[in-house]
């Protein structure tokens, strides 16, 4: 786990008020991985993440999180779900199968690409959630590009 | 071709000339003679040659302004409906997406439910199918109809009941091998695809026996020779021998094991010939750096012996593909003019932007042309080796791992994608459903993990600088390589096109639009807004001697995801031109069959 940016951190307390108010399980933990943004630019760790979502999420939660006809808007499903309701989803995955539901989340708790990333996914997904980090590619700090 | 009814239909036919079918002596004459009546729909690409041409002219363009919708019909089923239905005497046979249910209505009845099969399948097989969990229709012969579940089983029915008659398992879901074409049945066989190239699977096309559903054979995109069912000698690309291991010398020790090069387009058939068409899609990973090598025969017309299944030829569109420029679009056969000649033409609109035309009886390459002007990635194909001339700025490969390459248009989507173009053999011409979508492409190394995404890429998507319009409805000429007209559109046109005979092209829009347009000048004469976003494919019959038109609306698919929010980056200031309408704020989720008729 990586724990950085005090900026990110408070922007996860208000998360995290929410989030009890809603009666969520999921308040923030001290623990929990974060993100760093530094003038729209950010972390390593987050820009990993970016690119391990494209890897293994994209194709149904959608360009940027932004969710699709057949996948929940992560950047909304973020504010309700605790870092550990995600990382449980997406090490075991989850079925909503039911007459009008076909939606089903594979499990990624063999899939290296993913289970060695998470914190970095979890990171830039929070980012993208808390309105900290626009769509599309982010830039790295100290990237020229 | 569609045979018509009436002597003024005939006339126009034999005038153009348009696909003269082969000799009725062949095996399955029911077929063949059925594929000509335009009163049914018998295929789902309308015709063995995929022209989706209707010899009906009932509607047409004088009238067209007068349809309406008579009866509709809901699935049940809320995610993407991909393809159409089949009309056999007067029954219409409606499938659907996962679960893959499959309705036979009475057209005698107010389309009353004959029967409906629900398959049982193991719902984890979702999470494996790359995008979303669509299906694109059922095929008939013999009295069964048979179905490719998304499990990757095939099934066939008895076409009076519904009853189960065979099934057979053609992959494997935990290895990401999943099912969602539409089976082609040729004489005594049926042909079958693989879907599964973002898993890295080995595509292939596969004959089993119509009577019993035993395997007949089965032919590898990629692999060893006899796997691939090729002949180093006899099977030619730009006609010369492939020579010995022609794909696994163009991949880096084992890799074309997951090499990709699925099949799950819409196939096509010469009963002249005895020819079978189709296209592979792209190389797994889409991070080129990790796989050297032109990885053939990936991205590759293929022309086949439609008993024996061996290769005649092959023409790879794009050698060592570095922008998911998946190649399993479909081949229209028609015989036109080409620059002058009157050709037995193979007509294809690849993922890539390029409108190929080739000689489908030698896979002689004749015109390669970009059929949307926005395609940058390439400045032409040379016509002497048929590869495409990259340009370095839009080179994934050449600018490497980790680097993201800017502007490349088309996306990996394609200029177009599944959705089928239609031909008229009145005008000559081609109507193409298009996408006008560039992209952001940065290909990272990944491991493979079986059944696990093998994909190594990340894009953002938007429509080309300056412009607005995410797709076009375009009339093409396959003999020129050129544009006649060009209809644009708001979003990408994700619908399979229709022209009749009545001088009309049908197609669908994202945002729910049933369309018909002046088959000469792209004019729209009616529209009509159905209940959610238009991925199927148009159909015509009649029903007591008046025509119909068909279409299935239920947003999803590949175009799914631009549903949420749009497509893009709204930190480019792109968003200033109004381009990323949320196609949210247009259409939801359903599966809904719509029919027009006239009064």
């Amino acid at each position: 786990m990586r724990n950085t940016s005090l900026l990110a951190f408070s922007g996860l307390v208000g998360a995290g008020l929410l989030l009890a108010i809603a009666g969520s399980p999921g308040a923030k933990a001290e623990n929990d991985p974060v993100y760093e943004v530094q003038a729209g630019r950010v972390d390593q760790h987050t820009f990993n993440g970016y690119r391990r979502y494209g890897e293994s999420c994209l194709r149904c939660h959608g360009p940027d999180g932004a969710g699709s006809s057949y996948a929940p808007n992560l950047t909304e499903s973020l504010k309700h779900l605790s870092y550990d309701d995600v990382v449980n989803v997406i090490t075991n995955g989850r079925q909503n199968v039911t007459k009008s539901q076909n939606n089903v989340m594979p499990a990624f708790g063999t899939t290296e690409d993913v289970i060695l990333y998470m914190d970095d996914i979890y990171g830039y997904l929070k980012a993208r959630s808390d309105d900290k980090l626009p769509r599309g590619r982010p830039k790295r700090i100290g990237d020229d590009s | 071709m569609k045979l018509k009814r009436t002597l003024l239909g005939c006339t126009m036919m034999l005038s153009v000339a348009a696909f003269a079918l082969g000799s009725p002596a062949s095996a399955n004459d029911e077929l063949q003679k059925l594929q000509g009546d335009a009163n049914q729909w018998v295929m789902p690409t309308g015709n063995y040659a995929n022209q989706r041409y209707s010899a009906l002219d009932q509607i047409n363009a004088t009238n067209a302004s007068k349809l309406h919708p008579v009866w509709s019909f809901s699935t049940g089923v809320l995610r993407g409906h991909e393809g159409g239905p089949l009309v056999i005497g007067n029954t219409m046979y409606v499938h659907t997406p996962f679960p893959n249910n499959v309705f036979a209505l009475d057209l005698n009845d107010n389309g009353k439910i004959i029967w409906k099969y629900e398959p049982r399948q193991d719902p984890s097989v979702i999470a494996v199918m790359c995008c979303d969990t669509v299906n694109r229709g059922v095929a008939y012969g013999d009295g069964k109809i048979i179905l490719n579940q998304a499990d990757a089983t095939t099934v066939a029915l008895d076409a009076k009941t519904g009853k189960e008659l065979w099934h057979v398992k053609n992959g494997d879901p935990a290895k990401g091998e999943t099912m969602t074409m539409a089976p082609m049945i040729v004489k005594d066989k049926v042909y079958v695809g693989i879907s599964g190239g973002e898993f890295g699977t080995q595509g292939r096309f596969t004959a089993y026996n119509m009577k019993d559903g035993s395997l007949a054979w089965n032919a590898y995109s990629v692999g060893p020779d006899e796997g691939m069912l090729v002949d180093p000698v006899k099977t030619t690309n730009m006609g010369k021998p492939i020579g010995k291991d022609s794909s696994i010398s163009t991949w880096q020790g084992d890799q074309w094991k997951t090499g990709g090069g699925s099949t799950w387009g819409w196939y096509s058939y010469d009963p002249a010939l005895n020819l079978v068409y189709y296209g592979t899609g792209n190389p797994s990973t889409w991070n080129p750096t990790q796989r050297p090598g032109d990885n053939k025969w990936s991205m590759t017309i293929f022309a086949r012996d439609a008993d024996t299944g061996m290769a005649k030829w092959v023409y790879q569109m794009t050698p060592h593909d570095e922008w998911d420029y998946d190649g399993i679009n479909e081949m229209i056969l028609a015989d036109i003019p080409v620059k002058g000649k009157q050709t037995k033409a193979l007509v294809h609109f690849d993922r890539n932007g390029f409108g190929y035309t080739l000689n489908r009886e030698t896979g002689e390459l004749l015109v390669a042309e970009k059929y949307d002007p926005a395609v940058n990635w390439a400045t032409h194909v040379d016509m002497q080796t048929g590869r495409p001339q990259v340009v370095a700025q839009y080179s994934t490969q050449q600018n490497g791992e980790d680097k993201n390459s800017r502007n490349v248009c088309p996306a990996a989507l394609g200029s177009k994608d599944q959705q089928p173009a239609a031909f008229s053999p009145k005008t000559g011409l081609f109507y193409v459903p298009t996408n006008h979508v560039c992209m952001d492409y940065e290909p990272f190394k990944v491991s493979y993990t079986a059944g696990q995404p093998y994909v190594g890429a990340t894009l953002s998507m938007y429509p080309p600088k300056g412009e607005t319009n995410l797709g076009n409805f375009i009339a093409w000429d396959a003999g020129q390589g050129k544009i006649v007209w060009s209809d644009p559109e708001p979003f990408s046109v994700w619908s399979g096109a229709l022209a009749t005979a009545g001088d009309i092209v049908f197609y669908g829009t994202l945002d729910g639009y049933l369309k018909a347009v002046d088959i000469k000048s792209g004019k729209e004469l009616y529209k009509y807004k159905t209940p959610s976003g238009i991925i199927g494919n148009v159909t015509s019959y009649t029903h007591n001697g008046k025509q119909f038109i068909a279409v299935l609306s239920g947003v999803g698919g590949w175009a799914g995801i631009g549903m949420a929010a749009g497509l893009g980056n709204d930190t480019d200031g792109l968003g200033a031109v109004g381009a990323y309408k949320q196609l949210s704020n247009y259409t939801q989720l359903g599966g809904v069959m719509t029919v027009f008729g006239l009064d």
